[in-house]
């Protein structure tokens, strides 16, 4: 091996950005350094859709960045062919192909002779532990045992660097952590023949269970906020208070990216690489970049919502983020846009990593259903832009209704494509709920009626609410 | 003894391909190698033929005993022309996915190309293949099969396309990182995720095929008579000769065939296919298929693979491997390459203005009586194209549902409605045109039943098919909730196989306007019957070599085509695909 220090893969001021038809870009990778050094696990934490899985596809030479070089062990990445592999969240297995086929196909691809082949797709197999289910078929696996069929096919070609991407988000929560086991421990024993693993996750804990690096990934566009050593030794106890400590910081991190917190135990964790709160400036390069300052609405159902603001209520108003997430056993990914949208809604306030319940909060919790949407339109036309412009537009138009073109028009200044859908459907689905209009999605039509149904029918109660309260209205399909 | 033997097994071959013990049998080699032999001999006869001396007019038998024949050589006519459609599909849909700029024109070409009837492209088909082969019989033949070819390929290459835009995004990321070559990734990842979608689309084109050559074997163009021997010819001459019995041996020799088809090709390799489902589980119902199992079971088959292809496609692996890797440094396209393009492409459009300023010229000398009579007929064959649709909807529908909705009737009528879905209206032409002049309609009249009788069928299994995947669940919810009778319909029934109405009308539309070239127009017994309509103004301008006419007429039809596939179909399809939508 080389120079233990010297880094496999060396991203120097890399950025990914997407022009738009006006001139402008919309950046998804804000200029970012970042290596990957031999010897560790990198875990990369993000929130959804924050540009993480965006960067692995770089750093593994899949996608090249808008600017910025990849050096390979020190030379620029165009001229190399990176040794590297990828284990996806999908697994992407070929379905036609054998589980003895798919593992040859990498070393196919590299004029490897059949016997030579066969021997060596046969051996990582027997690593992963599928031997007996060489003949099988993917679909007759379970999603444990493809994921590992994606490992062997992985570890057949002896990667330097074996990349990540969720790889355990697919699968269910015991079989996830079992693999995890089985990973961490060829891993230790030096039983896989890598140098280093990069591995994107949402999952905390997955990420202080396995790293011994972690960066955290803020967004829009994507930057590192914090990136710091792990030195927790192997096997890792959960309930350990460093372990513990470990998974609230990062947790404050994510949910108040803009404050700086301190590392917890520097023994535990080890040197900081990056501050929380991220590097201060991204270099003055001057691009024409459309800063994004528009309102960017947290993909979360008014269900979900409703259901968290009367689980807070209920636990006294202020609970841990960490406990809240293991209790409801969600992913950060899951319950993130729902504190956000609690937060942007007024209905309660993130402190040091606790959530806390505001009076409009308490109010919303204790109301019934028709009340519920009135607050909810409060709530909506106070705070949230694109649903004031909506209703202001709707209110001064004669007929009360636009098409709904106008408004991805100016979300689509703002976002890249898919991000402006998902804007658009959130917004659709919060201004359905606090009645501000409906939506005619076959037509493109926005409407407004003039007679509030929510006023008339309000003195009409309904049982349904306590006893079902996270569905309630949960009702646009997808 | 042992031919008894042989012959007990032969019938119970569903039993036999599921014990294991017989797995040893000689009998798949045996008639495998039975097959072999004949393929020869009909390798040579056909080369016989084909490089004799041009015989402008071949007599047409009318004896029982030529259809074997007959029907050997329509079927190695449909196979050719399948075959170059495979390859063109491969190479089309190829270039028109990955070539951004291309694929903005190939793909607006091919819907229009797939608008155009196919018939009206015979008359130049056919006298540029006889102007390139002169005195040999190849010239004729190959006319035919060309227009066999522009009657199934369309879809096939759309089909293709389709498949490869398709190929999700993880799939094709593994195939990069791991460094597969073109022709890894071709083998491994294109073709399998494209496999479905070929075989049923394929299905539908040889159908397409029989189509075409029911009229392509025997035509007039001006004063020149063309003939090949086949079932097409067969048919159409005992028609002109008013042989009712031997038009119904023609009929059923066809149906034969394509059921034998169905028996030995398309069952079988849609069972194969069934393994390139992109599925996470396992379904439970597996189409099965004899002759598929008789074919996996013979060992002989099995060391000849092992011998040939199994060798050969590791070299070509690794060929391509090594080649790929070498190249990684390369910069990717050389300068003599994308010259060679850029002149191809200004070549094509130099032939493309050329074309267009020829057709313009021709057009323009077309006078104005002429283009009325034209738009007239256009508009009588548009009545009778939709009131053929409308009258197979109205009893389709009713008697689809009913079949649909019964299990134990739709098992028995599915199969039948879809062997009558795959005759060819063309073939049915001379039948019904007998019969009707026996009773005393005319042409006009007889033309909707022809064009109803060839399409009818589309919409009946489609909506078959669609009244079996209506859920129980939403069924039992209607008589909970007391909905019968027409509320049924409208909110049931009617919706829940729209998707599937939509399909089978799509397809029955685009084969009347094609079949209205014929049923518009045709000769029997000697005599000329005619109506007014576009396919007949067309039929017309073929038999008297009239070009401008010709050209007039059928851009006239592809027009009108493209335009109802864009106004109608195309949103109706849309309304399937979004608000009919029966999720799971």
């Amino acid at each position: 091996m080389i120079l233990a220090d010297e880094p496999i893969i060396e991203a120097r001021a890399i950025e990914k950005s997407y022009p738009q038809p006006d001139g402008t870009r919309i950046q998804v990778v804000g200029i970012t350094d970042f290596s990957i050094e031999p010897g560790k696990i990198i875990c990369l934490l993000g929130a959804s859709g924050c540009g993480k899985s965006t960067l692995l596809r770089i750093l593994s030479g899949l996608s090249k960045p808008s600017s910025g070089t990849l050096f390979w062990h020190g030379k620029p990445l165009a001229d190399e062919s990176p040794n590297v592999a990828i284990v996806f969240q999908s697994f992407a297995l070929f379905p036609w192909l054998t589980v003895l086929e798919n593992v040859e196909a990498p070393l196919e691809a590299r004029g490897v002779t059949a016997v030579e082949r066969r021997k060596r797709a046969l051996r990582t197999l027997d690593t992963v532990g599928l031997d007996g289910f060489e003949s099988a078929y993917p679909k007759e696996l379970s999603g444990g045992m493809k994921q590992r069929v994606g490992f062997a096919r992985a570890l057949v070609v002896e990667p330097e660097v074996l990349f990540m991407d969720e790889p355990f988000s697919a699968l269910d929560v015991l079989t996830a952590e079992s693999l995890r086991g089985e990973l961490l421990e060829l891993w230790l024993t030096k039983k896989m023949p890598t140098n280093a693993i990069f591995i994107v996750t949402h999952n905390i804990e997955e990420a202080v269970m396995l790293a011994d690096r972690i960066v955290v990934l803020g967004r829009n566009p994507a930057r590192v906020r914090s990136d710091f050593g792990v030195r927790l030794s192997h096997p890792r106890d959960r309930k350990s208070a460093r372990f513990v400590e470990l998974v609230d910081y990062i947790y404050k991190i994510m949910t108040q990216p803009e404050i700086e917190h301190t590392l917890p135990d520097p023994e535990s964790t080890g040197e900081i690489l990056v501050p929380a709160g991220g590097l201060k400036s991204t270099q003055g390069r001057e691009a024409p970049l459309r800063a994004s300052k528009y309102q960017i609405l947290p993909h979360a159902r008014v269900g979900g919502l409703a259901g968290l603001l009367e689980l807070l209520h209920d636990r006294g108003g202020r609970e841990d983020l960490f406990r809240l997430s293991d209790e409801l056993v969600m992913d950060v990914e899951d319950l993130l846009p729902i504190l956000e949208a609690c937060v942007l809604l007024g209905f309660a306030t993130l402190k040091e990593g606790d959530v806390e319940i505001s009076p409009q909060g308490i109010a919303f919790a204790d109301a019934d259903i028709q009340s519920r949407k009135m607050l909810f339109r409060q709530a909506a036309l106070e705070h949230i832009t694109l649903l004031k412009q909506i209703d202001s537009i709707l209110k001064r138009k004669s007929d009360h209704s636009i098409s709904d073109e106008f408004f991805r028009d100016i979300l689509d200044e703002h976002f890249a494509e898919d991000e402006m859908e998902r804007q658009f459907d959130t917004a659709v689905n919060w201004g359905r709920y606090a009645e501000i209009f409906d939506y005619d999605r076959e037509a493109g039509v926005l409407t407004q009626t003039d007679l509030m149904p929510t006023e008339l029918m309000h003195d009409r109660d309904s049982h349904q609410e306590a006893s079902n309260p996270s569905t309630t209205n949960d009702a646009q399909p997808r | 003894m042992k031919k008894s033997l042989n012959l007990r097994r032969l019938s119970a071959f569903r039993l036999w391909s599921q014990l294991p013990s017989l797995e040893t049998s000689r009998l798949p080699d045996v008639i495998m190698f039975a097959a072999a032999i004949a393929l020869f001999y009909g390798v040579v006869t056909v080369g016989r033929t084909w490089f004799g001396p041009f015989t402008p007019s071949v007599e047409i038998s009318r004896s029982l005993w030529a259809l074997p024949a007959y029907a050997g050589y329509s079927l190695l006519r449909i196979t050719i022309a399948y075959v170059l459609s495979l390859i063109f599909t491969l190479v089309y849909g190829y270039v028109a996915a990955y070539n951004p700029r291309a694929e903005r024109f190939m793909i607006p070409l091919l819907d229009v190309l797939q608008s155009i009837p196919v018939l009206s492209f015979l008359p130049g088909v056919m006298l540029a293949m006889v102007a390139l082969f002169p005195g040999r019989q190849l010239g004729v033949e190959m006319g035919a099969i060309l227009l066999i070819f522009t009657g199934q390929v369309w879809n096939m290459a759309f089909s293709f396309y389709a498949s490869l835009k398709s190929i999700p995004k993880d799939m094709r990321e593994a195939a990069t990182i791991y460094r597969f070559s073109w022709w890894q990734r071709f083998t491994q990842m294109e073709l399998p995720f494209s496999a479905i979608g070929l075989v049923w689309n394929s299905m539908m084109s040889v159908a397409g095929g029989w189509f075409a050559l029911m009229v392509c074997e025997m035509f007039v163009l001006g004063s020149r008579d063309f003939r090949l021997p086949g079932l097409g010819s067969y048919l159409q001459t005992a028609a002109s000769a008013g042989d009712t019995r031997s038009i119904l041996w023609g009929i059923a020799t066809m149906v034969m065939v394509i059921v034998l088809l169905d028996q030995f090709i398309w069952r079988p390799v849609i069972a194969w296919a069934e393994k390139f489902k992109v599925e996470q589980v396992e379904s439970t119902d597996v189409s099965g298929s004899w002759v598929l199992n008789l074919v996996r079971h013979s060992t002989a088959l099995a060391k000849i693979r092992k011998k040939t292809i199994r060798p050969l496609s590791e070299r070509l692996l690794l060929h391509f491997a090594r080649k790929h890797t070498e190249e990684v440094s390369d910069g990717p396209s050389s300068p003599v390459g994308a010259w060679m393009i850029r002149s191809i492409v200004l070549l094509a459009l130099a032939g493309i203005c050329y074309g267009v300023v020829r057709v313009a010229m021709i057009l323009s000398g077309l006078q104005s009586s002429e283009l009325h009579q034209a738009a007239l007929g256009l508009g009588a064959t548009f009545l009778r194209v939709n009131l053929a649709l409308l009258i197979g909807a109205l009893w389709t529908i009713p008697v689809g549902v009913a079949i649909g909705f019964n299990p134990r009737l739709a098992r028995i009528a599915q199969p039948l409605a879809q062997i009558a879905a795959s005759v060819p209206a063309t073939a049915l032409l001379p039948v019904i045109l007998l019969l009707l002049i026996h009773i005393g309609g005319g042409l006009g009249i007889a033309a909707i039943v022809v064009l109803l009788l060839g399409t009818q069928w589309y919409v009946l299994f489609n909506v078959i098919a669609g009244a079996i995947a209506i859920p129980t669940d939403l069924k039992e919810c209607c008589s909970v909730f007391h909905i019968h009778g027409i509320d049924r319909w409208k909110k049931l029934i009617l919706p829940g196989i729209f998707p599937y109405l939509v399909t089978g009308l799509v397809t029955a539309s685009g084969g009347a306007w094609n079949a209205s070239i014929v049923a518009e127009y045709f000769h029997l017994k000697g005599h000329l019957y005619t109506t007014t309509g576009l396919g007949a103004t067309i039929s017309q301008a073929t038999d008297a070599g009239d070009y401008k006419m010709l050209i007039a007429a059928t851009m006239m039809m592809a027009a009108t085509v493209v335009t109802i596939n864009r106004l109608v179909w195309r949103k109706l399809y849309g309304l399937a695909e979004t608000r009919f939508r029966l999720e799971a």
